[in-house]
């Protein structure tokens, strides 16, 4: 082979793999036929309000340090660190223009499930859409109802700050590829509806394993430390372990584990702190069968000692 | 010395000194300090939950320690004492005091009215349970970090 065609063969390898790469990580929407089926639904936001506090949406999205009303206002403004860079929580309020009053129930889909935007790009999965992808269409439905239902805020949202070259989104179909799955992170028994119920709260909506299950150098969870306890991503100190392989809650019994959630207060009347106490406020607005769902649920894992309890 | 002496110097030392040591140090009273509040909160939340009988002496026992522990915690945040004894002060304490003295100034107001509340009965003590203890996670969510 002469040099010329040794040339062309590598350029040829090079467009191939570019156009591969492209195609990869393309951002891919949800089905035409999902997307249908949601939209045929009648959203309940009364049902959606349950969702709403599942889900955490205020803890990033509500204005920093609101508290009571305020964490209904979900202007935006929230600082995420971690060692990709800052996420600002943007407004996800109605409103049309600041906000996403303008989301049809399929783009809020998009978003919530597929990890897609309206524009069609990419969202950084400090968005936790690799937990909730598993919510139900009608879940899903019924929490744009009730998002529909709160105060508009005009609170233009701020830019993350986010370096090369984690601020190239079209990469995030990469991590997409390598991490992204609607798959169970464990396997209940499907015939205990209340493990059921709990598997889908905490693998789904209430997205504890993005915290609690520690991540790889490119942010994805380490296979098998499901729910094992991670380093603090905001800075020092730890998110404790919560199966029962753990030196933090092993000795807490399901009743424990579910007043902790209802009360903020540990079996030794120690409390809550750090980022845990904007969820555990979330997880008090649940109905206790939730909240002791989700203690059936951590209490039926398997042990992961995480090596650094 | 052999190697024996010097284990039985190092035990006879560990012994007479670091507990009197450990003891008056800041992190260690802040530490028995909160545990007392432990007690305190456990004591009334077994009422509020039902678990135990509404008494209103206990009840007033232990709002008067939460009281007292509220009217001098803040004094056992010095310089120096940030690291050490496995304390899990955050450094936001030091670095916003005035914020932490706020916290602690709001902790002590509510657990004063608490106590002059003085609960006669179930439906009183949880009037007051719940904004009193709205503290703890309040400034455990900026001051404390856990650590293991």
């Amino acid at each position: 082979m002469n040099r010329a065609a040794l040339g062309i063969g590598v350029g040829v390898a090079a467009v191939a793999a570019a156009t591969l790469g492209l195609v990869l990580t393309q951002p891919k929407p949800l089905k035409a036929e999902r997307l249908e089926a949601i939209a045929a639904l009648e959203g309940n936001a009364e049902a959606g309000e349950t969702l709403f506090w599942a889900g955490g949406c205020a803890s990033c999205h509500a204005a920093p340090g609101a508290k009571d009303e305020a964490r209904l206002v979900l202007s935006g403004g929230v600082r995420l660190t971690s060692d990709f860079g800052t996420f600002i929580g943007p407004n996800i309020s109605p409103h049309p223009q600041a906000g996403i009053g303008s989301w049809s129930v399929a783009d809020f889909a998009n978003a919530l499930l597929a990890g897609v935007s309206p524009e069609g790009g990419h969202y950084y999965p400090a968005f936790p859409y690799g937990s909730y992808t598993r919510m139900s269409d009608r879940d899903v439905a019924d929490l744009f109802a009730f998002m529909g239902t709160l105060p508009e805020s005009d609170v233009a949202s701020l830019p993350h700050e986010v370096g090369f070259p984690f601020n190239i989104r079209r990469l995030l179909g990469g991590w997409k590829l390598l991490f992204f799955t609607d798959a169970s992170r464990e396997s209940v028994d499907q015939t205990n509806a209340q493990l059921v119920r709990g598997q889908y709260l905490v693998e789904g909506p209430g997205h504890c394993g993005e915290c609690h299950t520690p991540r790889n150098l490119i942010g994805g969870f380490v296979s098998g430390g499901w729910l094992s306890g991670a380093p603090n991503p905001e800075g020092k100190g730890i998110i404790p372990n919560l199966t029962p392989g753990g030196k933090s809650i092993k000795d807490w019994s399901a009743s424990d584990i579910a007043y902790y959630l209802e009360s903020g207060f540990t079996p030794d009347f120690d409390s809550v702190g750090g980022s845990m106490v904007e969820v555990q406020a979330n997880m008090a607005k649940l109905e206790s069968s939730d909240r002791d769902a989700i203690a059936a649920y951590l209490k039926a894992l398997p042990a992961r000692p995480n090596g650094w309890e | 010395m052999n190697f024996k002496t010097l284990f039985a110097a190092a035990l006879i030392g560990s012994a007479a000194f670091s507990p009197a040591i450990a003891a008056d140090e800041p992190q260690v009273v802040r530490q028995e300090m909160m545990k007392k509040n432990g007690g305190a909160v456990g004591a009334m939340a077994k009422m509020v939950k039902g678990e135990a009988e509404f008494n209103a002496d206990a009840v007033l026992a232990a709002l008067t320690s939460i009281s007292e522990v509220a009217g001098s915690f803040g004094e056992y945040f010095p310089e120096g004492s940030e690291t050490g004894f496995e304390t899990e002060a955050a450094p936001a304490i030091w670095s916003d005091r005035a914020g932490f003295d706020a916290a602690l100034a709001k902790y002590k107001t509510d657990a004063d009215a608490a106590l002059a509340a003085a609960p006669a009965d179930l439906d009183a003590l949880k009037a007051v349970f719940g904004p009193l203890t709205k503290n703890c996670g309040a400034c455990h969510e900026t001051y404390r970090l856990k650590k293991s």
